[in-house]
């Protein structure tokens, strides 16, 4: 089975954009949202639910006023400022606490509960160009690499079940936990970048990290015709590091239009753009051996 | 006044509008960029650097003459980052979120501090203004941890002058954006008129509204096909601070490295 | 003759092998001579956000296993059995527990030197 994630480092690069159109042009394959704290892909494959199940991990500490004695130790021992008086009894900021515990095992009067925390949910949709694995992290909750790598595994069993022998994840921006956890194990990481001097910085690191992980990369250079001074210093940086450029796009306002219509641009437009984007498809089957293998 | 610069959505233009906030900015003042993970507003603003830290994470480390193997560290983890399993004492100091724990609970005082690097901190000048960012060590899980230490830095340069804040955060809404937006007094969120700008405003909205600051949204590339953004802001009493217009030529500046108040004059009264 | 764990989908020999040690539903402790044996859940392992496997490893330990028959195994839970002598067959699936056992006895395996998972069953 074979799994290729499309990253970028920077934000709003293209990935979602493109990755739908891959989704398009891709022969049977299981879908993936990665991006669990801002997914954006179900906007442009409109999904029918077919489960839904709670994401439940980490805990959440809370103080029970009556049995606290108000020695204040939880808040010196708090490393995350989560702790502070509220009508001088010490209060446990929910979106502060890291969920580590030491408050609940260090209180003298045991005071303090820890609850299990639910962080988001998960779904399993039906699309028209396939099955997608999808979340959404409650806002402002956390545990995202851990949503991350159970979606993975969802989206791994639902291939082998269905006999599909790809899945194509839309990856997170970044290079933190959820990058991590989308990464680790992938036969093909395909970067999107673009000739700016933040997409060019933060390709670098994206690299730099598919390395560490030991994972292929690939990478395409979206609205190139932006900088041709950046667009070299990509290519070079490529060159360099033996990188295989999949292929470049121009920028091009039908990319919105698209969005805006809830359509992948290679549905939305027969020719031009759209014949790029088969081209890089075509060096992604290529490079990944999609189609050779089971 | 602490202003962070926020986004739902990546590629929104936080960097783009941080950079030119500061160029107009009159009052003294500290400019952080908080996107630990990919930080880019040096690369348009240019400062001159003074200093650099490597930051670290206090992590656990045993003396294996003074553990009895009680397991008292382990029972408390929540991260597996110390472990005891017969005999031995396992440590996965990767997995460690500094919370000191295991360290406050062990009976034989077997566990000293040891450290492990989250990444640079870097500071300096641009003109009379300062400059403060953080970039986490390429491996390296977790922002938040860093971004404490970036912030505590914070805290130093404005006891030693006060000064007004930027706040350059990273795009999302989970616990590295919320981190960095928390301490501020008035939270920026900028979008652009497209489905995904919208709904990942929304997102940003929810997470940042538990806050209690004040919010207001930037709309960026705005002229391009979709409205909804403007409804939304209205419907929920989001002002509108200001609305950049989609223009090749403010994309170009950008990839050139450019400022986009400076570069492009007629733009300056919309920073 | 130690004692050896096979992660399992249920408390029976002839429950399906659970090919992922760290998630696994639960573990099934056999004395290979008496043939005897008891089942440790999984359930604490299963809830955790990390370290699953770890956490599957400290229960095989507590138990007293010295051999771990099973499928796939993380590098972090690799280290912990191996931090504690425990050895690993790995790479066991689509077979039954008592199946598992019978390949292991009748000297048809190897130990494993290092995991053949990537970090979250990657």
């Amino acid at each position: 089975m074979i799994e290729v994630v499309v990253l970028s480092g920077k934000g709003g690069t293209g990935k979602t954009s493109l990755t739908a159109a891959f989704a398009h042009l891709a022969n049977g394959s299981v879908i993936c949202d990665l991006d669990v704290d801002a997914p954006d892909l179900h906007l442009l494959l409109q999904p029918r639910q077919m489960a839904s199940e709670p994401f439940i991990s980490g805990h959440e500490a809370r103080i029970r006023a009556e049995h606290c004695n108000g020695c204040g130790l939880c808040m010196t021992l708090c490393r995350f400022n989560a702790i502070a008086e509220s009508d001088a009894v010490p209060r446990i900021d929910p979106l502060r606490c890291e969920g580590c515990k030491t408050c609940v095992a260090l209180c003298p009067s045991q005071a303090i509960d820890f609850n299990p925390k639910q962080c988001g949910q998960w779904y399993l949709s039906q699309t028209r160009m396939g099955p997608l694995v999808h979340a959404q992290l409650i806002p402002a909750e956390e545990n995202s690499g851990r949503l991350v790598a159970l979606l993975r595994q969802k989206a791994k069993e639902l291939a082998q079940e269905r006999q599909l022998s790809l899945v194509l994840s839309d990856g997170p921006p970044g290079i933190g936990c959820p990058v991590i956890s989308s990464l680790a194990g992938a036969s093909l990481a395909v970067i999107v970048s673009e000739p700016t001097p933040s997409g060019e910085h933060d390709l670098v690191r994206i690299v730099d990290l598919c390395d560490h992980f030991q994972v292929p990369v690939g990478v395409i250079i979206n609205k190139a015709d932006l900088s041709v001074d950046y667009h070299r210093r990509i290519e070079t940086f490529c060159d360099e590091r033996t990188i295989p450029l999949l292929g470049s796009l121009p920028f091009d306002t039908v990319f919105i239009e698209a969005v805006v219509k809830g359509r992948a641009v290679t549905e939305y437009v027969p020719d031009g753009i759209a014949d790029d984007i088969r081209r890089i498809w075509a060096a992604i089957e290529a490079m990944a051996k999609i189609g050779t293998t089971v | 006044m602490k202003v962070a610069v926020a986004s739902g959505k990546g590629g929104t233009g936080k960097t783009l509008l941080s950079a030119s906030l500061f160029s107009v900015w009159k009052d003294p003042l500290v400019v952080v960029d908080l996107d630990v993970e990919e930080p880019n507003l040096h690369l348009f603003l240019n400062p001159e650097i003074s200093g650099t830290r490597t930051a670290e994470l206090e992590i656990p480390v045993v003396d294996a003459a003074k553990c009895d193997y009680c397991g008292k560290c382990a029972q408390l983890c929540q991260f597996k980052a110390i472990n005891v399993l017969g005999e031995v004492v396992l440590t996965f100091t990767e997995m460690c979120h500094g919370c000191g724990g295991c360290l406050a609970v062990c009976p034989r005082g077997a566990l000293t501090s040891g450290s492990r690097p989250l990444g640079e901190m870097r500071w300096g000048r641009i003109g009379s203004d300062r400059f403060l960012m953080g970039a986490l060590r390429v491996g390296e899980a977790m922002s938040p941890p860093l971004m404490r230490v970036v912030k505590q830095k914070l805290q130093g340069m404005l006891s030693e002058a006060a000064a007004d804040v930027i706040i350059d955060a990273p795009p999302g809404v989970s616990c590295p954006a919320v981190n960095a937006v928390m301490d501020s007094d008035v939270i920026v969120l900028v979008t652009e008129p497209t489905p995904f700008g919208l709904h990942d405003l929304r997102l940003a909205h929810e997470a940042f509204a538990q806050l209690g600051k004040p919010m207001g949204v930037v709309i960026n590339r705005a002229g391009l096909p979709g409205s909804d953004v403007d409804d939304y802001c209205r419907a929920n009493h989001l002002r509108v601070l200001a609305k950049i217009p989609f223009d090749r030529r403010i994309a170009e500046t950008y990839a050139a490295g450019g400022v986009i108040a400076e570069a492009m004059g007629e733009l300056r009264p919309f920073f | 003759m130690q004692k050896i764990a096979i992660s399992c989908e249920a408390p029976s020999l002839d429950a399906s092998l659970d090919p992922r040690f760290g998630r696994a539903a639960g573990f099934l402790i056999v004395d290979p001579q008496t043939m005897a044996f008891e089942y440790r859940d999984n359930g604490a392992s299963q809830a955790m956000a990390q370290g699953a496997g770890i956490q599957a490893a400290e229960i095989v330990a507590a138990a007293g296993a010295g051999v771990v028959l099973t499928g796939y195994v993380g590098p972090k839970a690799f280290q912990a059995l191996s931090a504690v002598g425990i050895k690993v067959v790995q790479n066991l699936d689509n077979l039954t527990a008592r199946q598992a056992l019978e390949k292991y006895t009748t000297g048809s395996v190897g130990f494993a030197k290092q995991p053949n998972r990537g970090r979250h069953g990657a």
